[in-house]
């Protein structure tokens, strides 16, 4: 398999989509893309811990797991490393921009459950990407998700002026949106792929 | 909390802890579902539900997943420290999926293959922590079995309603029998693709919400 990372990079942000192809990081796509600055910040969190964890995972499961023969353990010391890293966001954030601590208040160490950062990380295994290609593939994975949070933030703000059918308002609908959007990428589908 | 231990003593032979247990049970699977009615864990019922076989074996493992996890976590809630409670959980939680990927793997090695890394993420699936945090750090060890069943049953049933309409739809057939006749019908593959999951669960959720009743909710600003 000789994919650039490039082609990688790209084919994660558009064709393989982590959260409309894949459909990780649902829950907090769903809670937290109601307003366009949220999305922006909560998109850039996830971007850097999914570059940064992509990284560590990577080195600590083919210098330590896989030579010790301990791979039975990888979801769980993968989940630790994602923890401690989203703790260190945290605390940064907090520092340096409070304004963007509150806003994101509960959501932050919900980073820690996110699923599209674990999931990057499994993929990245599953898919044996060697090391350049695993950065591009996490960071291309934050990118995507970062894209498509984005678009549906916007979305939602038109949406909230439109008359939604009762049954349908709040997640229901989103669904459906989500749907819509996810088709417009299958569009993409036929530019790059990975496996 | 220890109180409520002599509540719950006798009725163990009686299976569901009273009164309290079937109270449990219905909130869990039915009045406040984790998958439709909190909308919570979506990214494992969208992924996984493209076929009904896949939907079962992932609503088991949640099941599983759900009740040791909410157990364990239970019986430890007096010794973990307040702090450190939610690496804890995690941990509890890990040790279980991991349970069930390497009993995948030994057993039904084509299931664990088609299931990818979604076994995997469990773990961060929010029903499960959320019960964890939210119900098995404050109730007995039963009880908690009971509430970790119940819902991961309300997922596991939620989970099959979609993987069955979207494999019917999708491909005219379910668990390999042929129901919808190719002669009148054209299967969808969208249904079976990711825009399909989507669509499905957004109607799902709308069913119950409309079978629910109005409910005094804004969407939030």
């Amino acid at each position: 398999m000789e994919t650039s990372a490039i082609i990688i990079l790209v084919a994660a942000v558009l064709t393989n989509n982590i959260l409309l192809t894949n459909f990780l990081g649902m829950c907090s796509f769903i809670a937290c893309s109601g307003q366009i600055s949220t999305a922006i910040g909560l998109g850039t969190a996830v971007t850097f811990v999914m570059t940064m964890t992509s990284i560590i995972n990577y080195a600590i499961y083919y210098f330590v797991l896989e030579p010790l023969g301990l791979d039975h353990l990888t979801f769980i010391v993968f989940i630790a490393v994602i923890a401690a890293f989203v703790q260190f966001v945290e605390m940064f954030i907090e520092r340096f921009s409070p304004k963007l601590y509150f806003a994101l208040g509960i959501f932050l160490p919900l980073i820690t459950v996110n699923c599209a950062i674990l999931g990057a990380s499994l993929f990245m295994i599953i898919r044996d990407y060697n090391f350049i290609q695993s950065v591009g593939y996490g960071f291309g994975s934050g990118l995507g998700w970062m894209l498509a949070i984005i678009m549906m933030a916007g979305l939602r703000q038109k949406m909230r002026y439109s008359n939604i059918p009762e049954p349908f308002r709040g997640v229901p609908i989103a669904m459906i949106v989500t749907c819509v959007l996810a088709m417009a990428f299958m569009g993409f589908a036929g530019m790059v792929s990975i496996q | 909390m220890a109180d409520n231990q002599p509540v719950c003593g006798p009725c163990v032979s009686k299976g569901l802890c009273g009164g309290k247990g079937m109270l449990t049970l219905k909130e869990g699977a039915w009045t406040s579902n984790p998958l439709a009615i909190q909308v919570l864990g979506i990214c494992s019922a969208l992924a996984v539900t493209n076929k009904l076989e896949n939907s079962i074996v992932m609503g088991i493992a949640l099941i599983f997943v759900g009740v040791f996890s909410n157990l364990f976590v239970s019986l430890l809630r007096n010794v973990t420290p307040h702090r450190i409670r939610m690496i804890a959980e995690v941990a509890i939680i890990a040790t279980f999926v991991i349970l069930f990927d390497q009993f995948l793997k030994a057993f039904y090695w084509d299931m664990s293959k088609q299931l990818g890394p979604y076994v995997g993420l469990i773990i961060t699936n929010c029903i499960i922590m959320g019960r964890a945090e939210a119900f098995a750090l404050q109730n007995p060890p039963i009880l908690s079995m009971v509430d970790g069943f119940a819902n991961g049953f309300g997922y596991a049933v939620v989970l099959a309603i979609i993987g069955f309409f979207r494999e019917l739809l999708g491909s005219g057939e379910v668990l390999g029998i042929k129901l919808l006749s190719e002669s009148w019908y054209t299967p969808n593959q969208l249904m079976i693709l990711a825009p399909g999951a989507f669509f499905a669960l957004g109607i799902v959720i709308a069913i119950f919400n409309a079978i629910k009743g109005p409910e005094p909710e804004e969407e939030k600003k």
